[in-house]
């Protein structure tokens, strides 16, 4: 599995994005005392995916802070904490409970430095996973980044290498506004990856190509980066050049990247699997409309999940929501031979 | 009975017309005053409608062919000779004998016409339209730039249509690839002014300097291409020209335009530009200087006793030079709305063959692009042409060698020197000059 990190490391260790997250967490709590990991289960329990194991031990229940199952009430403390001078990581325990919070994300965090005219900023990351893929059902797979990607304000970022993770979620850390961290889930242990050991960061706003190609650009972000980059693969054989790009920040949005690759080859196919309408690939398509229209050799296309309500529990529900390499691989052809 | 169909004579200076158009084939119905046939002439294209009901049996004139006025160009059989020649040929035939009945078969009928109509259209332009239609912008804006013609290219995509790749290997290519279809129409630019219509070889590459061709691709040539490029040529050739300027300060007038703009359009529709002030100049300086108003013939020079003042229009495909008639009776008021309505005409497609002759002198408003100074080609059949430049403001040190801020523009003019010396070309922009200071605000629209 490719590494992706800005940096040229000294040395590395081979992690999963679940132990990427748990590292780069225990390395903020160590650092800095103004830490604090508040959310459902995240200390006696050490997170659903053990993430916190045994944080609460080491930091004790004061940083390490078991909340009631209240989403809007962790992330409005979370922000009282930011803007009184500490460094707070919610976390969501899964994406598809965020919904009570998001008065408080979009109305509040999002909008602190400018309702205060920058005397207050809101440092506040805000942890879930999300994604499908793995019967997670109705209640435990979806996309929540189309619904907070319209709010300026607010940063968002979904990293799909243990490498992006560590450098995005340290610059998430860092950055004195607030970040929505997602991370698939189905990517937590199947995708390993080599990480740089000590601190560093990754732009946040910054993408990713990880495979260059001339013919056709896709574009994608969390798990599908990877499904996009197996299809890419699998073309390469049959002389088909794709190029492969892990947007890694949603918002920003690294527009240049996108605009040169799509100068180079073309042709545009984006890849989610977020529901398609007026998800993030519409923005981008109107981006590159607006501002390539004369670079497009085949109209933009777009593959992402169909619009019903959820992914369904069914297996042949949820393969049917979520894309595939092979249906990826299959509209890259298409596009190629357009 | 038959009855043959000659080509019309669509305006009063024309002499012959080109088939652009059929609008209906052999067997086709077509009504008493349907379009049947497109005819362009100098510049202008007009449907002309059929004198009689009933089918075609002939066309005798092939697309893109030019004749005479009063040459045959078809034959239509009338309703009545049909039904008596050919008792019954077939079941839409039973409907027509009634006469009364007829209005009822109209519809039907109208309806089938249509389409067989619609269909000749889409099948001429067929090709280009699905040329285009498959071409993504990238294609367009690379081939704009490369100047390869995608018609001409065979596409490497899906369903034939031409990629992005395709349109940069012809273009490394080079012509040979896309030049085979090209120079199809050539025109004969020779003395006689007539033009060629038998399509003539390519030029020989021998001619060039360089051992290669530069690669490149030929834009046929459409009608108003060809006439534009017969006529410069013609002047050109024919007269020959002398050229002066003069710099005219107009400061007032511009005053005046700026104080009566607002309330002209609101009261008229129209914009009033300085067109219609250069119009009315131009119109009097003629007066004053009849010489200026002429052509040359071999039997003497011919003093028109109208002014009509030809006023040149660029459109994006074209140039234009509509006419505005009697020019010498209008206002300034009536030369802006005459204009105006010619210019919107000009823009629309809609000018008439009418609208564009019997021009005696030509005025070019050609400062609007910031254009300084210019050298134009008279219209043929013209003694001059004035161009009117840009109007800058500029320091002007004036008679009490006072420096002041006024609007400078310079005006040009051409002029047949087989009509007119320099003496009375200088003497009539030195009397356009004096005109131009003369208007101001205080003068009558």
């Amino acid at each position: 599995m490719a590494v992706s990190a800005s940096t040229t490391p000294s040395s590395t260790t081979v992690m999963n994005n679940v132990e990427a997250v748990r590292a780069t967490l225990y390395d903020a709590m160590k650092s800095d005392d103004r830490t604090v990991i508040l959310g459902e289960d995240v200390g006696a329990r050490g997170n659903v995916f053990l993430i916190t194991k045994d944080f609460i031990r080491e930091f004790g229940p004061e940083r390490v802070i078991d909340t009631p199952i209240a989403e809007a009430s962790i992330v409005g403390i979370a922000i009282g904490m930011a803007m009184e001078g500490l460094r707070p990581i919610a976390e969501i325990q899964f994406a598809d409970f965020i919904y009570p919070a998001f008065n408080q994300i979009v109305g509040e965090a999002a909008k602190t430095r400018y309702r205060s005219n920058g005397e207050y900023t809101c440092p506040l990351v805000i942890r879930t996973p999300y994604g499908g893929g793995v019967r997670g059902a109705l209640s435990h797979s979806v996309s929540v980044e189309a619904l907070f990607y319209h709010v300026p304000g607010l940063k968002i970022v979904a990293p799909a290498f243990p490498a992006d993770v560590k450098g995005l979620l340290n610059a998430a850390i860092d950055d004195p506004d607030p970040v929505l961290f997602l991370e698939h889930k189905k990517t937590y242990r199947l995708i390993k990856g080599e990480v740089p050991d000590g601190h560093y960061t990754i732009p946040i706003g910054k993408a990713n190509v990880i495979k260059e190609g001339t013919q056709l650009s896709v574009v994608s972000y969390g798990l599908y980066v990877h499904w996009a980059l197996e299809a890419a693969n699998e073309l390469e054989k049959d002389g088909i050049s794709v190029e492969v790009i892990d947007l890694r920040s949603i918002r920003p949005m690294d527009k240049g990247t996108i605009l040169s690759s799509v100068a180079k080859t073309r042709k545009l196919l984006i890849v989610h699997e977020d529901n398609k309408f007026g998800g993030i690939g519409a923005e981008i398509s109107a981006m590159v409309a607006e501002e390539a229209l004369f670079n497009l050799d085949a109209p933009i296309r777009r593959l992402c999940a169909p619009d019903v309500p959820a992914m369904g529990y069914a297996l042949p529900l949820e393969e049917e929501y979520m894309s595939s390499p092979a249906e990826m691989a299959q509209a890259m052809r298409e596009l190629a031979r357009f | 009975m038959a009855t043959t169909i000659t080509m019309p004579q669509l305006g009063e200076t024309v002499t012959e017309g080109t088939v652009a158009q059929w609008l209906k084939k052999p067997g086709d119905a077509v009504e008493k005053y349907e379009a049947f046939v497109e005819v362009s002439t100098d510049k202008v294209n007009a449907e002309v409608p059929s004198p009689v009901t009933g089918t075609i049996r002939e066309l005798l004139v092939k697309e893109g062919e030019t004749v005479a006025t009063g040459t045959a160009i078809a034959v239509i059989d009338d309703v009545g000779a049909a039904t008596e020649s050919a008792p019954a040929p077939a079941p839409a035939a039973s409907h027509e004998p009634a006469k009364a009945s007829a209005p009822d078969a109209h519809p039907a009928q109208g309806a089938s016409h249509n389409g067989a109509a619609a269909a000749h259209a889409s099948a001429n332009g067929a090709d280009l339209e699905a040329a285009l239609r498959k071409a993504s912008p990238a294609v367009r804006k690379l081939a704009r730039e490369h100047q390869v013609d995608i018609r001409a290219l065979a596409g490497s995509g899906a369903n034939g249509r031409v990629t992005a790749e395709d349109v940069l290997t012809a273009a490394r290519m080079g012509p040979a690839a896309a030049v085979g279809q090209a120079i199809s129409v050539g025109t004969n630019f020779a003395a006689t002014g007539a033009p060629a219509h038998a399509p003539s070889a390519p030029p020989p590459s021998g001619t060039s300097t360089y051992s290669q061709p530069i690669p490149g691709t030929v834009i046929p040539l459409n009608q108003a291409r060809r006439i534009i490029a017969e006529r410069m040529v013609e002047s050109k050739h024919t007269a020959p020209h002398a050229w002066s300027m003069v710099e005219v300060d107009v400061t007032n007038l511009w005053k005046w335009r700026m104080r009566e703009k607002d309330r002209f359009e609101r009261e008229t529709g129209y914009k009033l530009t300085l067109l219609p002030f250069f119009i009315r100049a131009v119109v009097e300086s003629l007066g004053a200087f009849p010489l200026m108003n002429a052509r040359f013939t071999p039997e003497g020079i011919y003093v028109n006793k109208e002014i009509n003042v030809g006023i040149a229009i660029g459109l994006a495909t074209n140039l234009v030079v509509p006419v505005v008639r009697d020019a010498e009776k209008l206002s300034i008021k009536g030369l802006a709305t005459a204009a105006g309505a010619l210019i919107d005409r000009a823009r629309r497609g809609k000018l008439g063959v009418d609208d564009l002759a019997g021009g005696t002198f030509t005025v070019n408003n050609n400062g609007a692009n910031g254009s300084w100074a210019s050298a134009p080609i008279i219209n043929g059949g013209q003694a001059g042409i004035v161009t009117m430049e840009t109007v800058v403001k500029k320091p002007v040190v004036r008679d009490d060698d006072a420096i002041a801020i006024r609007h400078m523009m310079n005006s040009c003019l051409s002029l047949d020197h087989r009509v007119v010396d320099g003496f009375v070309a200088s003497g009539f922009l030195a009397d356009l000059k004096k005109r131009l200071e003369a208007m101001g605000p205080d003068g009558n629209l």
